[in-house]
């Protein structure tokens, strides 16, 4: 066998380890893109409910050939099914649920998040390109807690944890938890504090790929 | 006797005219009312303000009527899917003025039409540049913003079955706006799968009450 060096958390793994953090019996909505992979991750040993924005709680997973109802969608627009016990709703309950403060996590990706948790994940402010914000709003400011999941840094190296959020804000304040690929951030009164490091991932190293100054 | 039903698409979009502002039910390809829409164009009116979630997909309903330059406004959520490249080709010449909205914002401001209210304060976007320009409050130490009442000339919404009183069942995640459009819609028009007598609608299941229903067309099951 060759030893493989393990470095920093696959994209699995950061799934994994937001799923470990969600804890038995709560109401969850997954983001569109690296959000839904928690969905794959969660243990089935936990009654996890799962809220989709266009009216779903209680979402299963994809469906069969024989499941498939051409309707029954999830925010990215996929197939899905609906548990047992599950419910459907309309467009206004589902944003009450969401804004009214009844969910208990919202797990979202990010282009940038602060040390304050202020989150930035709708628009690079690109005038050539339209804008277009869904329920990223209204998810940011309603959940109990928001879980921001994204890569350390930009394709280019660049910190994507910063200072103050350089593209258009989503909400201010509101992100408790980070995940990425180097790290798991809690975001505290007096900034940000490291919860885990990812499999070989030094502290410089981490420090160094982040903007504000950490706490371990 | 009250009987919404009518039997062809041209009579559910008869008397909409040029410059109405008309709700579009739908999220992606779920629950929307595209024969409806496509019966719209059909009808040549122009100058319409389009409020829907997302900015039409392929080459028809929405779509159609964006590349056929009939929409002058889209309000809307998330017009930039994948399959939206009529919206993202008019919105780029120009052609098309769109006012994004925040998703639970949009469909608020629809319910506040139907239900009589003056707007609403929200923290949703309060702190961000979809506020720019609007009244904004500190509500229980949280910033709010000021949002107004989104009513429609006109709806066009797709559900699942309506018995003749115009009362409305919806088919799984295809319900999204509906129950909520057909509230703020002046004129409210639903297309449905089915017809079935008054009764057969368990009362306790009725989603939405034909009080808000004007129209009810069949179309052909999907």
């Amino acid at each position: 066998m060759t030893a493989v060096t393990t470095h920093g958390f696959t994209k699995e793994a950061m799934a994994a380890r937001v799923a470990q953090d969600i804890p038995d019996g709560s109401y969850v909505n997954l983001g569109i893109g690296m959000p839904t992979t928690v969905g794959d991750a969660l243990p089935h040993d936990k009654e996890i409910l799962l809220h989709s924005e266009n009216g779903i709680l209680g979402m299963g997973p994809t469906p069969t050939p024989e499941q498939l109802d051409p309707e029954l969608i999830n925010a990215g627009k996929q197939h899905v099914t609906l548990l047992t016990g599950g419910s459907y709703f309309h467009h206004t309950d589902s944003f009450m649920i969401m804004r009214g403060g009844h969910l208990d996590i919202s797990v979202l990706g990010g282009f940038e998040v602060s040390e304050y948790g202020d989150l930035a994940n709708w628009s690079t402010g690109d005038p050539t390109v339209a804008p277009a914000v869904g329920g990223a709003m209204d998810l940011a400011v309603g959940a109990k807690s928001v879980f921001a999941i994204m890569s350390h840094t930009t394709k280019d190296g660049k910190p994507k944890v910063v200072r103050e959020c350089s593209y258009p804000l989503t909400a201010g304040r509101v992100v408790d938890r980070i995940y990425t690929d180097l790290a798991v951030m809690a975001v505290e009164e007096d900034g940000l504090h490291v919860v885990e490091l990812a499999p070989g991932v030094t502290k410089d190293e981490l420090q160094s790929a982040t903007e504000p100054k950490l706490h371990f | 006797m009250i009987d919404k039903r009518v039997a062809s698409l041209e009579d559910a979009v008869a008397g909409i005219s040029d410059g109405a502002t008309i709700l579009v039910g739908g999220f992606g390809d779920s629950g929307v009312p595209t024969e409806l829409v496509d019966a719209v164009l059909d009808l040549g009116v122009a100058d319409l303000t389009i409020v829907t979630n997302n900015g039409g997909a392929g080459d028809n309903g929405v779509a159609a009527l964006i590349r056929e330059k009939r929409v002058a406004k889209l309000i809307c959520s998330y017009p930039r899917t994948k399959e939206a490249h009529w919206f993202k080709q008019r919105w780029a010449e120009g052609q098309l003025e769109l006012e994004l909205v925040p998703q639970g914002t949009m469909s608020e401001r629809m319910r506040a039409a139907g239900a009589g209210l003056g707007g609403f304060f929200t923290p949703t976007g309060a702190d961000t540049e979809l506020a720019k320009g609007k009244e904004t409050r500190m509500i229980n130490g949280r910033l709010h913003v000021l949002e107004d009442p989104l009513p429609g000339d006109v709806s066009l919404v797709h559900a699942q079955r309506a018995d003749r009183w115009g009362n409305l069942t919806y088919h799984s995640a295809a319900r999204n706006f509906g129950p909520t459009m057909v509230t703020a819609g002046k004129l409210s028009v639903v297309q449905v799968h089915e017809f079935v007598e008054l009764g057969d609608l368990d009362p306790e299941h009725i989603i939405t009450p034909g009080i808000f229903v004007d129209r009810v067309v069949k179309v052909g099951s999907k």
